[in-house]
């Protein structure tokens, strides 16, 4: 079928944002810590399986410092606290990733309909002005206090916390992504090709699908890069105030928020997840910035 | 102008009346009954008559309208004849908190001096610091200094209020002993001691909230100067004759100043929210703690009457914003 060596050997304008994107210090710096973060929580709770401790022995070892045994210590209920961590990040990241996807998708909706469709337009963008008057953290906190045990009771504490949180942030951060595609849509459908392309009658769904779209993804992808950490912060902050993940199915935040009564005596159960979530964001963002360098045919090639 | 402004102010009562709807129902779908606090020793017909007596029992629309009418009538005549003693709000039933069955505002009016004394200074530290750096970075572009600068500003943009938060207790309060962990809300100044007193229990939460906001705001700055040093004028008032000095601070800073001036202003509401951390971590008694509490509470009446006040002030900042915008830049004309 399709040659995978040709396949693999990147095309002519991808390798010309790649070239760009590599100039950026920044960006190959956090796409680097991103990749290890990655690997580190995706293959890590397979290297790393603590042992099973019976609950008196788990007791007496609780609040134990760096060791062999334990590298990170363990937690007043003398459980790993690498093995957390590693499950913890694998949760923070799915969670930036699932709702930044919603966002995107919500967004990209909203904003080619908006866009394309001139008697949506109004509609559609007055209900972006009004989510983005409304207050995000507060209503966040009533959502999750909402609807928290009604959806858990349906499908259970874990999934239940993941699938509120997710989608919370989701349906309340696609605002930007909305008004950057309607911005872009509004000069994409006046050029010709568009033109051409109504002309020998395709539909508009074709129209969006074919022409539009594909011209729309590089600010999508800076969006959605920047979305996956303000996803990341959103659900730390819920978990900071105590909304977020129960404790046996913990984030970062969940962890932060654990470690903070103990702070003043084991200072490292706080600083290890807020490292964690403050190198994650970082890279993100300065993946971020990279790709819109990259993206930006104005800047490439200077 | 002033056409401009009237319309905005216009729109502005649909989308607030939506949002109004919006946030009240969602906070009353709350499974948590306001009477979950009683007792269950008190009689049924005892309950009933304490559930009557909150108006909870009341069908939504009837509550929401009820609610409307004491945010926008009841509340500012309440305030009005406490100014100048005039009794239009008599005998009126103002929204009452059910933790403390005091009315909210009264609580609100409490607890806002100690949020805008914290996060205000913050705010205002933020700037101080974010604007020179802005300029020198754009001034001296890819110099050390900037390097480090855009540095400081990533950081502080990606590195979320409650780790900072967290890391300054640790090192400031915890390690080096400096200052206090949590900030004493019952202080007052009333000689110098009590004063530095009052400093030092600031340090952190300013530190912490005024980091984050230099940094996002130093960005803005470094980019709007960056634009503006590329323009003609700039190598016209060179070609003159004057000053770098001049040139600088003030052809290029005023004109970079008018999307910073647009960005401190929409910024403010949304420090409001994230000052809700900051409150929370250093037990600054702020309105963001108050709605933590209520929210923990199911203080409903509390809940939607901050969260719409938050709401509100979104709304007016973003049009002030957008005014102050038209004033300052002269190619900018609404009608």
């Amino acid at each position: 079928m399709t040659d995978t060596s040709a396949a693999s050997k990147p095309s002519g304008p991808l390798r010309d944002v790649w070239v760009q994107f590599r100039s950026h210090k920044g960006a190959m710096f956090g796409l680097i810590t991103l990749s290890i973060l990655i690997v580190a929580v995706m293959i890590g709770p397979y290297l790393w399986v603590p042992e099973k401790l019976s609950v008196a022995q788990a007791i007496k070892l609780k609040n134990q410092g760096p060791s062999f045994r334990f590298p990170l210590g363990t937690d007043q209920l003398g459980r790993d606290m690498l093995a957390r961590m590693l499950l913890a990040g694998r949760i923070s990241l799915a969670v930036g990733l699932v709702a930044m996807g919603i966002a995107i998708v919500f967004g990209t909706l909203i904003g080619v309909l908006a866009g394309y469709f001139r008697r949506l337009d109004g509609p559609l963008m007055r209900l972006t002005d009004m989510f983005l008057a409304l207050p995000l953290i507060p209503l966040l906190l009533v959502m999750v206090m909402l609807f928290r045990d009604r959806i858990a009771g349906i499908i259970g504490p874990e999934l239940g916390a993941f699938t509120l949180i997710v989608f919370a942030i989701g349906i309340t951060s696609w605002m930007a992504t909305a008004r950057i595609v309607r911005g872009e849509v509004l000069t994409l459908k006046e050029r010709e090709y568009v033109l051409a392309a109504r002309s020998i009658g395709a539909r508009p769904n074709r129209i969006i699908l074919r022409h539009i779209l594909p011209n729309v993804i590089s600010p999508v992808m800076v969006a959605a890069t920047l979305g996956v950490a303000e996803a990341i912060i959103t659900e730390s902050v819920l978990s900071f105030l105590g909304l977020g993940f129960p404790p046996d199915f913990p984030t970062w935040g969940r962890l932060l928020y654990d470690g903070l009564q103990y702070m003043q005596v084991y200072p490292e159960r706080v600083v290890w997840p807020g490292l964690a979530i403050s190198l994650t964001v970082l890279s993100v963002n300065y993946i971020g910035d990279g790709l819109r360098d990259a993206l930006d045919p104005r800047i490439r090639g200077r | 102008m002033l056409t401009f402004t009237l319309r905005r102010l216009l729109l502005a009562i649909p989308i607030l009346l939506v949002i109004s709807l919006v946030i009240f129902l969602l906070v009353d779908l709350a499974p948590g009954s306001p009477m979950s606090e009683i007792p269950l020793t008190v009689p049924p017909d005892v309950r009933q008559r304490m559930i009557e007596a909150l108006g909870a029992d009341q069908p939504v629309f009837v509550r929401y309208l009820l609610w409307l009418k004491q945010f926008f009538w009841v509340e500012p005549m309440t305030l009005v004849d406490g100014w100048f003693g005039t009794t239009f709000a008599a005998g009126e039933q103002r929204i009452l908190s059910w933790q403390s069955r005091s009315p909210v505002f009264t609580i609100i009016g409490q607890r806002i001096p100690q949020t805008l004394t914290v996060v205000g200074t913050a705010y205002l530290v933020g700037i101080l610091i974010a604007v020179p750096i802005g300029i020198y970075s754009a001034y001296r572009q890819y110099s050390v200094f900037d390097q480090a600068g855009t540095l400081f500003a990533m950081i502080g943009f990606s590195v979320p209020t409650f780790f900072s938060g967290t890391l300054f207790i640790i090192i400031f309060a915890v390690w080096l002993g400096w200052f206090p962990t949590k900030y004493d809300t019952t202080l007052v100044v009333t000689d110098w001691d009590s004063f530095v007193q009052r400093i030092r229990q600031m340090a952190l939460p300013v530190m912490t909230l005024g980091l984050a906001n230099a940094a996002a705001i130093s960005r803005y700055m470094r980019s709007s100067m960056l634009d503006n040093m590329a323009m003609d004028y700039v190598r016209t008032a060179r070609a003159k004759g004057m000053s770098e000095r001049v040139v600088v601070l003030r052809h290029v800073l005023r004109n970079s100043l008018i999307p910073v001036v647009t960005v401190i202003a929409l910024g403010i509401p949304s420090i409001f929210g994230g000052a809700i951390i900051t409150e929370n971590l250093f037990g600054v008694n702020g309105i963001g703690a108050a709605l933590i509490g209520a929210i923990h509470a199911n203080d409903i009446p509390m809940v939607q009457t901050l969260a719409f006040i938050f709401a509100v002030l979104i709304v007016l900042f973003n049009l002030i914003a957008d005014i102050i915008y038209g004033l300052l830049d002269p190619r900018i004309r609404y009608d």
